[in-house]
């Protein structure tokens, strides 16, 4: 039987796994393509940040408080930036004609450490020199470059969302998993506590679950906090679908097969029933990441999460809370249009997933 | 239906009482109280400070405290706030109210636009009416709260066409009852609309999908074939199946409406319960941050439970089970 006849190229072919069909489907959607891809530039971007902005994050500028943004000019076949000068008021800033300095590309400023750990001083672009500021997207109040702090806080506001939901939908799918599959006292005690969690309004319990934390915490506890909340929040809708899936999926024949080899309790849900719910889970957890990232640009614009000189998106907007300083200096809104074109990218590649996911829209 | 009624009535007991003993014991797990802040001050006794505690039982266990609380709040009283040294029950229902006004305004805006423009996007279906109304729920649905009440309070400094935060005048208190009512309404307006703003966009995509559905049903067709119009077809027949499902999302947009108005109360300085849960907080007045969220949540049960009444009269298989 080993010398069979040569089978015909039609027969040959591999039939795809769930998952190339399921890239396939996701491949067609244009939409959810271009979230991903939005999605992948933000997250790149965010990782680099100390490398792409021109400043550090707290670097204040006594002589440009709200500065307006500064866009570099082609002259010739060069990219130059202007000087300002104080105008005559307060805050009135004016371009110097005919004095500009060539943009550069790969300058050697000020330290910072990429990745957090390997000290650098190469920037991606600027002057080279403290009279001819680049600010893309304008200082605030105390003459921060905006664009360098969306940067930086790109980092705490987009991590908080992945890691987020990391943990509350692992929670929420093992406590789902041991509440469908055991039943009984178990899973009435779990849907219990779970209803009470979801009936009380999201951001109320937010607010009271900030309330047992202390005053006076650092940035890197600060943030672990906001995770630790957010997803206290998060576990219990993700834990009442799963069980509801679970209640289904533990009747069908391979879960008898592992028990009548003896498998544990615990490796049976881990290893054989969460995995059928992977498809749910992942369009789920994509359309919920944003939730996440709202709760942090919440509680930090509030003043209570992330505290300033730290930027994240959230506590950069609670400059714009101030009606004067919006109207007199709108790119202080530069954090709501990142957000708002974060959680869009979300929505794109989620919706894009649920449809990917369902097989009946083949 | 009465039975109904009773058993989702008898419901909500355990829920709200296990609420309020979550939100007590994350209270008495936090640092410090206001009494904290009074220790500081060296013109305030120590003495005093013991006999104020003990008046409101803070030198004994969180569960007793707990059981003193839970008395009061049941006879109607919420106690008396620390902070704004007045009766907190007269505050609480002061704010219970305006949130409760806001809400409700979002809750007649978003549903009133969002049903017609859904039953439009569906009839039309991938008309340039469908793809516009799809498109702006996308960005509707994207649009942070908090951005879309910066914008709000933007338009309204930029403007001038309506008030810049608050609830009322500055001379509120000197206008007769009908000026009273109008410039109530005026600072309502512009908060209740960016509010029904991020609801809006949800409820629509699920009418337009509900309608959609049901046009597909084998008994439409049959209307059809019977040579029924086609008007008489979607509404007569269509919709009122179509309905039903909203229904149901009805409960949870109101966590999403109560949520919403925190922030946009925060931002736009609507005296809410959010704002007054902000301020209970900042002030380290614990009591009053544990009846806001009580409030709050007895607000959303009871919204539930009306969905629920809702949803059962509608549908007599709820009713049943």
């Amino acid at each position: 039987m080993e010398t069979a006849a040569p089978i015909s190229a039609v027969e040959a072919k591999v039939p795809l796994s769930p998952w190339q069909l399921f890239w396939q489907r996701l491949k067609r959607r244009k939409i959810a393509m271009t979230g991903g891809v939005i999605l992948i530039f933000l997250y790149t971007v965010s990782i680099f940040a100390g490398f792409i902005a021109p400043y550090r994050y707290d670097q204040i500028n006594n002589n440009s408080f709200f500065h307006p943004p500064i866009w570099p000019s082609l002259q010739g076949f060069h990219l130059v930036v202007p000087r300002y000068e104080q105008g005559a008021s307060v805050f009135d800033y004016r371009e110097v004609p005919n004095d500009t300095k060539p943009l550069h590309f790969f300058v050697h400023t000020d330290k910072y450490k990429l990745f957090g750990f390997i000290p650098a001083s190469i920037h991606f672009f600027g002057a080279g020199d403290d009279n001819y500021p680049v600010y893309l997207f304008g200082a605030d109040q105390f003459g921060r470059d905006v664009f360098s702090r969306l940067l930086y806080g790109s980092q705490i506001s987009l991590s908080i969302g992945i890691i987020g939901i990391s943990i509350s939908f692992a929670l929420g799918m093992i406590i789902g998993g041991i509440s469908g599959y055991f039943s009984g006292l178990t899973d009435t005690l779990i849907m219990r506590l779970c209803e009470l969690v979801m009936s009380i309004p999201a951001l109320y319990l937010i607010i009271s679950l900030r309330n047992t934390f202390p005053p006076g915490m650092s940035s890197a506890q600060v943030y672990a906090m906001i995770i630790i909340i957010l997803s206290f929040i998060g576990w219990a809708s993700m834990a009442r679908v799963i069980r509801g899936m679970t209640l289904s999926i533990r009747e069908q024949q391979f879960v008898l097969a592992a028990r009548a080899l003896g498998q544990s309790h615990l490796k049976i849900i881990v290893r054989h029933i969460l995995p059928n719910t992977l498809s749910y889970v992942i369009v789920a957890a994509t359309l919920s990441v944003p939730y996440y990232i709202l709760g942090e640009v919440v509680l930090s614009f509030l003043g209570v999460g992330i505290q300033e000189p730290s930027a994240s998106w959230g506590n950069m907007l609670t400059a714009a809370q101030n009606t004067e300083y919006l109207k007199n200096y709108p790119w202080l809104l530069a954090p709501g249009a990142a957000i708002f074109v974060t959680v869009l990218a979300f929505n794109f590649l989620g919706d894009g997933l649920r449809d990917a996911a369902d097989t009946k829209s083949l | 239906m009465l039975q109904f009624i009773f058993k989702r009535l008898l419901h909500m007991i355990p829920l709200l009482l296990g609420v309020s003993l979550l939100t007590f014991l994350l209270m008495a797990m936090s640092p410090g109280n206001y009494f904290t802040a009074l220790q500081q001050n060296p013109q305030i006794s120590p003495d005093t400070i013991a006999r104020l505690k003990a008046q409101f039982h803070l030198d004994r266990p969180w569960y007793v405290q707990y059981v003193f609380w839970l008395k009061n709040v049941l006879s109607g009283n919420f106690g008396y706030s620390m902070a704004y040294k007045i009766s907190a029950t007269s505050l609480i229902m002061a704010r219970l109210w305006n949130t409760f006004l806001l809400s409700f305004s979002a809750l007649i805006i978003a549903w009133g636009i969002a049903i017609p423009l859904g039953i439009w996007a569906a009839v039309k279906k991938d008309s340039w009416v469908d793809h516009a109304c799809s498109f702006v729920a996308f960005v509707g649905l994207s649009v942070p709260d908090v951005l879309l009440s910066l914008l709000a309070l933007w338009f309204a400094a930029a403007t001038g066409l309506f008030p810049v935060g608050g609830a009322e005048s500055p001379l509120y208190d000197f206008m007769p009852s009908a000026q009273q009512f109008w410039d109530h309404a005026h600072h309502l307006i512009l908060p209740a609309i960016v509010l029904a703003a991020s609801d809006l966009a949800g409820i629509m995509r699920q009418m337009r999908s509900n309608l959609l559905d049901t046009l597909r049903a084998e008994y439409v067709t049959a209307a059809r074939a019977r040579g029924l119009g086609e008007g008489r077809v979607v509404w007569k027949h269509a919709l009122r199946n179509a309905i039903n499902p909203l229904l149901t999302i009805f409960g949870y947009s109101l966590a999403a409406l109560l949520s919403g108005a925190f922030i946009v109360e925060n931002i736009m300085a609507w005296p809410g319960l959010g704002r007054l849960t902000m301020e209970a907080f900042f002030a380290k007045d614990s009591y009053l941050v544990v009846d806001c969220v009580v409030m709050a949540t007895a607000l959303l049960v009871i919204g539930n439970f009306i969905a629920d009444i809702l949803l059962a009269w509608n549908d007599p298989r709820i009713r049943l089970k």
